[in-house]
């Protein structure tokens, strides 16, 4: 037992304690906290796999700004509690969680089964070299310039779609 | 790296399957959104584990464009909500059918 | 970074069309009747862009550290968006009056979502194909809720969002495993690589998961609920884009993605999954379109139909198959295309006038646009002279080349179920008889776009195997 798997264990299971939470919780608000949890403890995952730029980006990005914004709208708009959700259509809901389990069974299957451990190489060095600022800034913005750019393309079409959705003055 | 890939990869297929079941299950649109942006995390979790044990930062790099691309889908998507909320009061997914078959 | 000054010149259709939202922007911002300027700027801006990468179709480079091609294939699709993109525009200059959307970030938002046709088109890299994807996504949903004030826009946008953004979720989980099996995302390093990993049960299930989250794009079968919802929510001009331009986005995607591997070893691969999403798609489309009462709804039918027909080609794992999508997408484009300008142009106020019943009489009370529609119809419906029998043609022997002869039976079965519904329409417009005598009012804009979509069709119907050598020559 070495910290590493303590860790992994320890985050891996808020991780989907806290997803499973996320889905069931009827009230929206509790649901988006449940969620902010799973990505904090998504970021430790990360930092578990020498992925430090991502893990610090996850917390910013994902349990900063985007769920931020999203409890704004739930808190704006206060949505009734779905108190009622299994027992409109139940038979249909357990149909898609049984549904769901059996592929996820599936998928483990197939990932045990394809072996994806060859040919990884398993280095401690290579793996943190990998996340580090420098390494992910450096392939950015010579290799990826193109993406990059489209991403910029892509936050104004959002900022303007955004606008006319949500502000507009329409006659 | 003590942990076998096993691991990492069936976490990330497991938190995948909620978001899937969030998605069918729930009549809440803002839940759905939520229950969709915990399918992409996991993908990002996926993505990360590969890039992590194959040393190579591609993944990672795919990761930030994943990130940026939930951020532009949050603002669209919760405007499309808050316009739908005006209008019709209710985001319940089984209220707002007003197209029929 | 680009090498010469020659790459410039490569990919100065995506400068200019980046260059042209930013300037449009800033005219939306200074100017108080942009939406008088933006229309005809973005067609002058797409045109040309549509000309010069015809002019420059030989000229086959990747540019951009292996992220983007340009020349051939890609050039022609980026042709079929832009032509089909000023069409919609010059269509739009009317309609979007009519339907309260009357503002020139419309313009914009258009010319947004034709850039990330572009880099899907054009793509080497699954992070530039997903990008593209979700730039051209991003600005649909908008374009399908542009009138805010509109529940049934309202509604259409957040169903085609919610199905979108659950597509994205298969399509990110699908390129993570085929990353994580190939080592990298770059599609000619895959395919080069594809008989060693072609073996490889969880790279295969990433593969599948791609082609779940793609069959959204293009209308087909396992993500097909979405479409007569959102076509017949969002603005008319708008569905006409989704249907042509989109779809043929979609498909191009697929085809950078596949058209390597065709010819090859592995070339079939694929054949029994895309196979059984073609069959369920035309045979679904072609059935239900029968059932409805609203133009939109079934067109939006006949759209999963056509893409059903279009995924023969991809099925049949040939390069005759991919000559021969392509040139059904260009002529769908227009065939659609024209339908949707027709019926925007008959289209009220407040959404009426989009019952079948209401196209009655038609023949006597405005006998251009009948002749236009009948047309449409016979060219949708795939009766020979036109455009569309060629293209169901093109597949179909494709099909038949790679011993696929029951797909294209199946697929000559359910053309034929889709007579019915196209020629049911053009009976209705002649043989019935209706309760107003009101002659169709209609702006030259629109007639000329519809005209010139029209005589496209035509063009293609009579020369199909001109467009076909050039298909050809770069595949």
């Amino acid at each position: 037992m070495t910290l590493e798997i303590v860790l992994f264990v320890i985050f891996a299971l808020v991780c989907l304690v806290s997803g499973i939470l996320m889905v069931t919780r009827v009230n929206p608000v509790i649901s988006a906290l449940f969620l902010v949890v799973n990505f904090g403890s998504l970021a430790g995952l990360y930092l578990t796999l020498n992925a430090q730029f991502i893990a610090v980006a996850q917390v910013i990005i994902y349990a900063g700004a985007i769920m931020v914004f999203f409890l704004f709208v739930i808190m704006l708009i206060n949505p009734e509690h779905e108190k009622r959700f299994l027992e409109y259509k139940p038979q249909l809901k357990i149909f898609a969680v049984a549904i769901a389990v059996l592929v996820f069974l599936q998928i483990a299957y197939i990932i045990l089964f394809s072996k994806p451990s060859e040919g990884v190489s398993r280095e401690v060095a290579a793996s943190v070299k990998a996340g580090t600022i420098e390494q992910i800034g450096r392939e950015l913005f010579t290799k990826y310039v193109l993406p990059f750019e489209a991403v910029g393309y892509l936050l104004l079409s959002a900022a303007i779609g955004a606008l006319v959705l949500a502000k507009k003055k329409f006659k | 790296m003590q942990i076998p890939i096993e691991y990492y990869l069936i976490l990330s297929a497991a938190l995948f399957m909620t978001g899937i079941v969030g998605v069918l299950i729930r009549r809440n649109a803002i839940i759905v959104f939520m229950s969709i942006e915990l399918m992409l995390n996991s993908a990002n979790l996926t993505l990360i584990t590969f890039s992590s044990y194959l040393g190579n930062s591609i993944g990672q790099i795919f990761v930030f464009f994943v990130m940026a691309v939930a951020a532009a889908e949050a603002a669209i998507g919760l405007a499309i909500i808050i316009a739908l909320f005006r209008n019709k009061l209710t985001v319940n997914l089984d209220e707002i059918n007003i197209f029929k078959w | 970074m680009l090498n010469n000054i020659q790459e410039f010149y490569n990919i100065l259709p995506l400068i200019i069309i980046g260059g042209l939202i930013l300037v449009s922007l800033i005219i939306e911002m200074y100017s108080e009747s942009s939406e008088k300027i933006l229309p005809w700027l973005s067609i002058i801006g797409f045109l040309f862009v549509g000309i010069y990468s015809l002019v420059e179709v030989g000229r086959t480079s990747i540019v951009l550290q292996n992220m983007l091609a340009t020349g051939g294939v890609v050039n022609i699709f980026w042709l079929i968006f832009n032509i089909t993109a000023a069409i919609v525009c010059l269509l739009s200059i009317n309609y979007i009056k009519k339907y309260g959307a009357y503002y020139g970030e419309y313009y914009i938002i258009i010319q947004t979502s034709v850039l990330g046709m572009m880099l899907m088109a054009g793509a080497k890299d699954l992070i530039v194909i997903f990008l593209g994807l979700e730039v051209m996504s991003i600005s649909f949903y908008v374009l399908a809720g542009f009138n805010r004030n509109r529940s049934s826009a309202n509604e259409a946008s957040l169903k085609y969002f919610l199905l979108g953004a659950f597509a994205t979720g298969f399509l990110v989980y699908g390129i993570a495993l085929i990353y994580g099996k190939a080592t990298t995302t770059s599609i000619d390093a895959i395919s080069l690589n594809f008989s060693a990993l072609s073996g490889n049960v969880l790279f295969l299930t990433g593969v599948l998961l791609f082609l779940i989250g793609f069959s959204f794009k293009i209308a087909a079968f396992p993500f097909h609920m979405w479409v007569p919802d959102v076509y017949q929510g969002s603005p008319t001009t708008v569905a006409g884009l989704f249907s042509t331009a989109g779809k043929a986005a979609g498909f191009s995607a697929l085809i950078v993605t596949f058209a390597a591997l065709f010819g090859g070893p592995h070339g079939h691969l694929f054949t029994p999954y895309l196979s059984a999403i073609a069959v369920f798609s035309m045979l679904f489309g072609s059935i239900v379109a029968i059932m409805q009462t609203d133009i939109k709804r079934m067109l939006a039918y006949s759209s999963i139909a056509h893409a059903g027909y279009m995924l023969i080609g991809l099925a049949s794992g040939n390069i005759d198959g991919v000559a021969g999508i392509i040139f059904y997408l260009a002529a769908y484009s227009f065939m659609n295309l024209a339908a949707f300008g027709i019926v925007s142009i008959l289209e009220g106020k407040e959404e009426t006038n989009l019952d079948l019943d209401s196209y009655a009489g038609l023949g006597t009370r405005s006998p251009f646009i009948a002749g236009l529609f009948a047309l449409i119809m016979f060219a949708l419906a795939g009766i020979p002279p036109f455009a569309g029998f060629f293209g169901k043609y093109y597949v179909f022997i494709a099909a038949i080349k790679s011993d696929l002869t029951w797909l294209a039976m199946v697929g000559i079965l359910s053309s034929m179920i889709s007579v019915y519904f196209y020629l049911r329409l053009v009976v209705i417009m002649y043989f019935k008889s209706s309760e107003t005598e009101d002659k169709v009012s209609y702006t030259a804009s629109e007639i000329i776009a519809v005209v010139i979509a029209v005589v496209f069709v035509i063009i293609l119907g009579l020369a199909p195997g001109s467009f076909i050598d050039l298909v050809t020559k770069f595949l």
